[in-house]
């Protein structure tokens, strides 16, 4: 019993190990010297981890009496979080060790998050939820305020902590509304707990579980601390938020609402409608002011949280395939844009003012083409994969009845065309006489740019197979 | 009325009145000490529903050691929490309107409440037979065997926030002297004392 | 249940004992004590000077650092009383169970010594 439990969750436990054996090697060796290795190693371990369960075998287990599900739309979500945070802590070296921020702790402190968000997504149990919430969420409160003797860092970790644990606070309270309803927090269980219609206490639950989980994605109207929390973080942590734990909330998100509260449908649907209206709007209208390319990313990760939730929202498994699609494309999108603002930088400094992009592509025209493939995908033009993953959301709304969202949806990215198409105006049509960035670039940080701008052209063809696994994710959670 | 009910309106009212004055007490001494209060008052609302080891880890846990903490942060942090309070005023009738609103739609919905068909029979599925052991023992036999999944995530959890808490606040000082217990041990009179013997006049 | 309660009503009792004393004590004070206020009782007693600051100064953050490792022990110890109530009788399973969430926090506490966190300086 306890044997199939644990082969079951195996991939967790072997990273928790690897953690832990990683710490005391530091410690027990040079300490900070050895950042280095450590780094390197917990990304070898996150990917390979990352391709071992890509090769596990298809098929639906459930360990610890329903606390752990391992199925295909658990294995999909940690895949896509593995192998990105094994890619932002690949090009984060170079940054963290030039600014003297690349302590032995930092990837260590990465792995153990990873394993709180392979948790989060493989979550049966309301308390599984909650135990993964938390060890995801408390690892990145610390790799928020990294840089300690910044102030703004540390103002990050602060707000980040505060308003996480309020939200966590409120997630609590309505799981405990939900186990006083059901007697249970399985999830296979509160599913079955309502026989026909929902009570209005249920209700309640189910409503501030949502708005703790809306406070982990950011979506309006509890997306206040990402663009501070953004700003200030050290950028490759800031990468790091921007990428893997978005996935693994929305992977969280999913899973509860279709877990265990898949007899609710119209219910939550319209409160994720609404949070996504909300976020595509106030994401795409307030980035337009910013001239920080953190805060502009900060308010792009709100809107396209926004449009990953308006996939949720159709409440189909072809919703939850186009949000799975979605938000691998962001993901890469995003992984690419931030080994590009890791980049920016002047004479040791680094550089956050878009103004400062103005030029940029007579100095470094390979550079600005990659990156005016990435905005134009992040704005969604067609051809690029931006577009299509767009396509996938706005067509899973309309095939649920939910034209309206739709409508809206395009509206928004219409607005949130023009800030990233800003930048692109900047670089080549901005006048600026001196160079305001130098020309160094990691060689890490260089090729995960390339790559991405790669993919988002070559994607196109058959989208590298994703649309057919997220499509097998989709059938696993949604029966 | 019996005597169960009557200590549960005294610690319920007292729990409520400790949680208010920890918001609006001006001295934040005071609010910890207003937590304080609540926190107990809370320990004594979880004996009347029989849940013992949750009533004294609420003493011994949040009152014992959370409560120093917080003493500690709030001694730490050099705050003008007047000006703080200043800027509060502010803010507070939109969050009374909020906390009334708040409040009616709980009340609508415990005043509705329902609980499923089967909560009982699935709960009781869980739980030991509390007429045949303790309230600690019986969690005892759930932890570490039902719920061993969550309980070793436990374990890492305080791991993170172990290693959290020296990231954040250690600090490494330099051009201090420092004891070292083995060295001290080791040292070895014939090498660590010399005899010099100093020619008048001389000068070492 | 009734039981239970009961057992805890001497509790109860001395609560409501202590409660009543310390008001007794305060009221007292307050209604029979003398009151002559006058500036001069809270004006530095001769030669001495008025304060120059605030009594309440910063903290070293190494105060919270021990308070805080002090807390996650204590959680450890927390979670050691149900397991040495059941340990009568006990299956493997809870006893290395124990034993495997022991060694996470070990690990916590060897990293955090060889790091220094314990030093005083």
């Amino acid at each position: 019993m306890l044997n199939t439990d644990i082969s079951i969750v195996l991939p967790e436990i072997v990273l928790a190990l690897f953690a832990m054996a990683a710490l005391l090697f530091g410690v027990y060796t040079k300490k900070d010297k050895v950042a280095g290795p450590i780094l390197w190693a917990t990304s070898a371990v996150l990917a390979a981890i990352g391709i071992w369960i890509a090769m596990s075998p298809a098929g639906t287990h459930t360990a610890f009496n329903g606390a752990f599900v391992d199925d295909s739309f658990a294995r999909f979500a940690k895949v896509t979080i593995l192998l990105s945070a094994a890619a932002v802590l690949l090009m984060s070296a170079d940054f963290m060790y030039r600014r003297g921020l690349l302590r032995f702790e930092y990837p260590i402190l990465v792995a153990l998050s990873a394993v709180g968000m392979m948790m989060m997504v493989s979550a049966g149990d309301l308390m599984a939820l909650y135990m993964g919430l938390e060890l995801q969420s408390l690892a990145l409160y610390v790799v928020a305020a990294l840089n300690r003797d910044s102030l703004k860092s540390t103002e990050a970790g602060l707000k980040y902590f505060v308003l996480g644990a309020l939200s966590s606070g409120i997630l609590l309270y309505g799981a405990s509304l939900v186990y006083g309803f059901a007697g249970s927090t399985v999830f296979s269980d509160i599913i079955v707990s309502a026989e026909g219609h929902i009570p209005l206490g249920l209700l309640f639950g189910l409503t501030f579980v949502i708005m703790g989980l809306a406070f982990k994605v950011s979506a309006v109207p509890f997306h206040m601390w990402a663009p501070d929390v953004y700003e200030g973080s050290p950028t490759p942590v800031t990468a790091f938020f921007a990428t893997a734990p978005k996935m693994a909330a929305m992977g969280l998100f999913a899973r509860v609402v279709h877990d265990a509260f898949g007899m609710a449908v119209a219910d939550w649907s319209q409160i994720i409608a609404l949070l996504a209206v909300a976020s595509m709007f106030v994401g795409s209208i307030a980035a337009i002011g910013q001239r920080n390319i953190k805060r502009l990313m900060a308010y792009s990760s709100i809107t396209h949280m926004g449009f990953a939730l308006m996939g949720l929202a159709a409440g189909t498994a072809l919703g939850v395939q186009a949000m799975l699609v979605y938000m691998v494309i962001y993901v890469t999108m995003n992984i690419g844009t931030f080994a590009f603002i890791m980049s920016m930088e002047k004479d040791g400094v680094p550089v956050t003012d878009i103004s400062a992009l103005k030029q940029y592509s007579k100095h470094e025209p390979l550079r600005a083409l990659a990156l005016l493939l990435l905005m134009f995908s992040l704005a969604g033009v067609p051809p690029l994969l931006g577009f299509f993953g767009k396509f996938y959301v706005l067509k899973a709304a309309v095939d649920a009845n939910m034209t309206w969202l739709a409508t809206a949806g395009a509206i928004a990215s219409v607005i949130g065309a023009f800030y990233y198409l800003r930048i692109v105006y900047y670089m080549y049509f901005g006048e600026n006489e001196e160079e305001t960035l130098d020309g160094t670039m990691a060689p890490t940080q260089w090729v995960f740019l390339m790559a991405s701008a790669a993919i988002m052209l070559l994607g196109l063809v058959n989208m590298f197979g994703v649309d057919g696994y997220a499509a097998m994710a989709a059938e696993a959670l949604v029966k | 009325m019996g005597v169960a009910d009557f200590a549960f309106y005294i610690f319920a009212i007292s729990a409520v009145i400790g949680g208010l004055f920890t918001v609006v007490s001006k001295n934040p001494v005071h609010s910890v000490l207003w937590l304080i209060l609540a926190f107990l008052s809370s320990a004594g609302l979880f004996v009347l529903l029989g849940a013992e080891f949750v009533a004294m880890l609420l003493v011994i846990v949040y009152v014992g050691a959370v409560a120093v903490l917080f003493m500690f942060v709030v001694m730490m942090i050099d705050v003008d929490f007047a000006e703080l309070r200043g800027q509060m005023a502010k803010y507070v009738p939109i969050a009374l309107l909020i906390g009334v609103v708040l409040l009616l739609e709980l009340s609508l919905a415990f005043g509705t409440w329902q609980v499923s068909n089967n909560a009982e029979a699935v709960r009781a599925a869980i739980a030991p037979d509390m007429a045949e052991v303790t309230n600690t023992a019986a969690l005892g036999q759930l932890v570490y065997e039902k719920y061993i999944y969550l309980f070793q995530t436990a374990g890492l959890i305080l791991l993170v926030a172990m290693i959290g808490a020296i990231v954040l606040t250690l600090r490494h000082r330099v051009n201090i002297k420092r004891q070292n217990v083995m060295e001290q041990m080791h040292r070895d009179p014939a090498k660590a004392m010399e005899v010099i013997d100093v020619k008048p006049g001389q000068g070492l | 249940m009734e039981d239970l309660l009961r057992e805890y009503l001497p509790v109860l009792v001395f609560l409501g004992m202590a409660t009543a004393l310390g008001a007794v004590l305060i009221l007292a004070a307050v209604i029979l004590g003398p009151t002559n206020p006058d500036p001069e009782k809270l004006s530095a007693y001769e030669c001495g000077f008025n304060a120059f600051d605030d009594a309440r100064m910063k903290f070293d953050v190494r105060f919270y650092l021990v308070a805080i490792l002090f807390i996650i022990f204590d959680l450890e110890i927390a979670f050691l009383f149900p397991w040495a109530v059941t340990f009568k009788g006990m299956t493997d399973v809870s006893f290395w169970s124990m034993m495997v969430f022991l060694a996470v926090l070990t690990i916590g506490f060897a990293y955090e010594w060889k790091k220094g966190a314990l030093e005083w300086e």
